[in-house]
C-alpha cells in the first residue's frame, strides 16, 4: 500500500497524539454525530432494510466464492463493449500499467475521481515520479492534496479539517496548482465550494485523460458504476478522450439486477441520502459520447490473501460506505490518520492488516484498535462481522509472537494453570489482597498495551473472603 | 506481464476458495417497491423527494409547457440554451433565446459558455427522487447536461415515473451510458454542510408534464 504510510507508529501511539488534538476531536465529533443521526433516519424509511442487508451479504459471498468465473465473464463483457482489460497483481504493476497508458497518450496531466484503490497503490506519487501530474477533483481530495495531507475518512477525506483551515489552505496553495482562489475568500462553505469549482473547471475542460475507480462492476454486462455527489466524477468519466479505471477485484457483482440492492443500501449507509446526486453507469465505450478509449485495470494487491482466510474474507464484502467509521467510538476520538492506511476505522482495522500482512508494528496493532462494542457490525449494509474478524486477527497476531505477545501468551498459560487449581487460585487471591499496597500502577511489560492502560485497584479483601463473610 | 498476472490472480483465487463451501445465488425477499403503484401518489412522491434535495419541481399540462419553460429561463436570466435533437421546437416556442443544437458536436469549451440545457429523460424514480438519462435523442450526450449551469428536465407523468430502483433497472439498457440525477450537484465535504453546485449544474428544475401517457 501507499509508501506515505510506511513507518507509521503503531495505533496506540498515533491515537494518543490525535486524542490530545482538541480541534481534530471537535471536527470529528461534529461530523460523525451529524451523519450518524441522518443515516439512522434514512435507513428507517425502508421497512425491508434487514432483507436488503442480507441480500447484499449473500450476493457478495456468492461472488467471492466464484470470483474467478465472474472476473472472466466481466473481462469478456468489457472487451466486447470496446474496453481493454488489464490485470495487476500488485501496486507496482498497477502503477506501471497506468503510467504506460498515460504516456502513450502523450499527456502529462490527468484528472482523477476520488478512488480508494488508487490511494491504496500510491498512484499519484508513482505518476509524479514519471513526470505526470494527477489532479484530485473531489473537493475533499483537493483539500487533502493542497494541504500535502492524508485522507482521514473513506467518504469525507478532509473530515478532520474545519472551514477556517480550508480557507487558509485555498488562499495559500491554490495558485501553486492552477487558478488561484479569489481575493477576499471567506470561510463559508458556499464560497469555498465556488473557489474549488473555478479552480477545477479549467482542468476539466482541458483534460485528455481521466482516472477513476468504481463502486461496482457488473460481470454479466461489463458495466462500471460510480456514485458521487459533486459532478467531478461525471466530468472525469465523460470529458477526457481516455478513461482509465483501477478497480479492486472484489468490486464485482454478478448481474445487472444485483445493482438494485446496492443502489438502495449504499447511499443511505454512506451519505444518508435516498440516492446520491449523481450515479454514472457505463459499458465500454459509446460512439460520440464520452471517452474513445477505456481501460479497466483489475487489481489484486493482497485481496487474494484476504480471500484465502476463511474468517477474514468477509472484509471483501465491503462497499466502502463508511457507516462503521461514523459509529465507532475509537475512530471518533483517534481520527482516521491513526490507522496508518487509506482504510481507517473499523473496516480499516480488519482490512489493512489482511491486505498488507501483520509484519509491521502498525499493522499488528490495528486489530486492537477497537472496544469490540459491535456498533460497526450493526450498521454494516453487507453485515460484515467486524468484531469477529478483529478477534480472529488478534489470535493470528498472538500466534505469530513478538516481544509483547510472548509475555501475553506466558501470562495466559500461567493463568490457565492457576484457574484449573482452585486452592492455588484462592491463595493467589488472598496474597493479592494482602499485598495491594505494593502493586504497581501499570501492568509490567514494555508494549504499547501496558503503557496505555492502568491497573484497577486491588480490593482490600479477596472475593472468596467477602463471600464467606457476607453470603454464608 | 499482464497475461501472467491474469493467470496468477485467477489461480490464487481458485486456491483461496478451493475448500470453501458452495454459496448459492442470493434469496431476494426484499420488497420490489415501498410505495403503492398509484400514479398520482408516485408523481407526488417524486416531486417531494426531488424538492427535498433542492431540485425545483413544477407541474404543468402540455399547453402550459412553453410558457413555463420561458418563465423559468427568464427567472434564471439565461441567455443561451443547448437542446438535444429530439426536443420539440414547440417547447421553446414562447421564448426568444439563443439556441444551440449539438452540432459539430459542441466542444466542452463552447458548452461552458452556454447558460442552460433542456432535455427529456428515460425515466424517473419516485422513492429516491431520481431522474435517469440514457443518452436518448431527447437527452443527448452526457456533456450537454453536465457543463451548463442550469438543467431543465421534462418528465412525462405518469408514463415515465416508476416507484423504485428495482422497478427502474429492468427498463434500462446497460449498453447505453446512464446518468442518474437526484437533485443538483452538491457537496458536504466542508463540515458536512450541504452546498449545492460544485462541478455539475448548480440548478436543477424538473417539470412534470401531466397527463401524458
Amino acid at each position: 500500500m501507499s509508501a506515505a504510510f510506511l513507518g507509521m507508529p503503531p495505533f496506540p501511539r498515533a491515537a494518543e497524539e490525535a486524542v490530545h488534538n482538541t480541534t481534530l476531536r471537535a471536527n470529528l465529533r461534529h461530523a460523525t454525530h451529524t451523519i450518524r443521526a441522518k443515516r439512522a433516519k434514512a435507513v428507517a424509511e425502508l421497512s425491508d432494510w434487514e432483507q436488503l442487508r442480507e441480500a447484499g451479504r449473500q450476493i457478495k459471498d456468492h461472488t467471492l466464492r466464484h470470483l474467478d468465473r465472474y472476473l472472466i465473464q466481466l473481462e469478456a463483457a468489457v472487451t466486447e463493449a470496446g474496453g481493454t482489460v488489464h490485470w495487476a497483481a500488485d501496486a507496482t504493476e498497477a502503477n506501471r500499467i497506468v503510467a504506460d497508458l498515460v504516456k502513450a497518450t502523450g499527456e502529462t496531466e490527468v484528472v482523477k475521481v476520488k478512488s480508494m484503490a488508487t490511494q491504496e497503490i500510491g498512484l499519484n506519487e508513482a505518476l509524479a515520479a514519471e513526470g505526470i501530474t494527477a489532479y484530485e477533483t473531489d473537493l475533499a481530495e483537493l483539500i487533502v492534496q493542497l494541504g500535502d495531507d492524508r485522507p482521514s475518512h473513506i467518504l469525507v477525506p478532509a473530515i478532520h479539517r474545519n472551514r477556517a483551515e480550508i480557507r487558509s489552505l485555498f488562499a495559500d496553495e491554490m495558485g501553486k496548482w492552477g487558478r488561484a482562489a479569489p481575493h477576499g475568500l471567506t470561510d463559508s462553505p458556499a464560497d469555498l465550494a465556488e473557489a474549488a469549482r473555478l479552480h477545477l473547471r479549467e482542468k476539466f475542460l482541458r483534460a485528455r485523460v481521466g482516472i477513476s475507480g468504481a463502486n461496482f462492476m457488473v460481470a454479466e454486462t461489463g458495466t462500471l458504476v460510480v456514485v458521487e455527489s459533486e459532478g467531478n466524477g461525471r466530468m472525469c468519466l465523460t470529458l477526457p478522450r481516455t478513461l482509465i479505471s483501477v478497480v479492486g477485484i472484489e468490486k464485482t457483482v454478478p448481474t445487472w439486477r444485483d445493482l438494485e440492492v446496492f443502489l438502495q443500501t449504499l447511499p443511505r449507509s454512506s451519505t444518508a441520502e435516498r440516492m446520491n446526486p449523481y450515479t454514472s453507469l457505463w459499458t465500454g465505450t459509446t460512439d460520440d459520447d464520452g471517452p474513445r478509449d477505456f481501460h479497466l485495470i483489475l487489481l489484486d494487491n493482497g485481496r487474494t490473501d484476504v480471500l484465502a482466510d476463511e474468517v477474514g474474507r468477509q472484509a471483501l464484502r465491503c462497499i466502502r460506505c463508511s457507516a462503521c467509521l461514523n459509529v465507532c467510538p475509537v475512530y471518533e476520538r483517534a481520527g482516521g490518520h491513526a490507522y496508518g492506511s487509506v482504510y481507517p476505522g473499523p473496516i480499516g482495522a480488519i482490512l489493512t492488516p489482511q491486505l498488507r500482512g501483520t509484519g509491521s508494528a502498525i499493522d499488528a496493532s490495528l486489530p486492537y484498535a477497537s472496544t469490540l462494542c459491535g456498533a460497526c457490525y450493526e450498521v454494516c449494509p453487507v453485515a460484515i462481522d467486524i468484531p469477529d474478524v478483529l478477534l480472529h486477527l488478534r489470535g493470528r497476531i498472538a500466534e505469530q509472537g513478538g516481544p509483547g505477545h510472548r509475555v501475553e501468551r506466558a501470562a495466559l498459560a500461567a493463568s490457565g494453570w492457576v484457574l484449573r487449581h482452585p486452592t492455588v487460585l484462592a491463595a493467589t487471591e488472598k496474597l493479592a489482597a494482602a499485598t495491594r499496597g505494593m502493586h504497581p500502577r501499570r501492568p509490567p511489560g514494555s508494549g504499547a498495551w501496558t503503557t496505555s492502560r492502568e491497573l484497577p485497584d486491588v480490593p482490600t479483601q479477596s472475593f472468596r473472603d467477602w463471600w464467606q463473610e457476607n453470603r454464608r | 506481464m499482464t497475461d501472467t498476472s491474469r493467470e496468477r490472480i485467477l489461480s490464487r483465487i481458485r486456491a483461496a476458495v478451493d475448500r470453501a463451501q458452495d454459496v448459492p445465488p442470493p434469496e431476494r425477499d426484499y420488497l420490489i417497491t415501498h410505495t403503492s403503484d398509484d400514479p398520482i401518489q408516485n408523481a407526488e412522491l417524486l416531486q417531494r423527494n426531488l424538492s427535498d434535495y433542492r431540485a425545483v419541481v413544477h407541474r404543468v399540462t402540455p399547453t402550459g409547457l412553453p410558457g413555463l419553460i420561458a418563465e423559468r429561463l427568464a427567472a434564471h436570466r439565461a441567455r443561451s440554451i443547448v437542446v438535444p435533437d429530439a426536443v420539440p421546437d414547440s417547447w421553446l416556442s414562447a421564448c426568444a433565446i439563443a439556441r444551440h443544437r449539438d452540432e459539430g458536436p459542441l466542444t466542452p469549451a463552447v458548452l461552458d459558455t452556454v447558460d442552460a440545457v433542456l432535455t427529456g429523460c428515460a425515466l424517473a424514480i419516485a422513492e429516491t427522487g431520481t431522474i435517469v438519462l440514457d443518452g436518448g435523442p431527447d437527452q443527448g450526450r452526457r456533456a450537454l447536461t453536465l457543463i451548463p449551469d442550469l438543467h431543465i428536465c421534462v418528465v412525462r407523468a405518469p408514463a415515465q415515473i416508476v416507484s423504485s430502483v428495482p422497478q427502474a433497472l429492468p427498463l434500462l439498457s446497460p449498453s447505453a451510458p446512464l446518468t442518474w440525477i437526484s437533485g443538483p450537484s452538491a457537496t458536504s465535504d466542508i463540515e458536512l454542510d450541504r452546498v449545492e453546485g460544485v462541478h455539475g449544474p448548480r440548478r436543477l428544475e424538473v417539470i412534470l408534464l401531466d397527463g401524458v401517457a
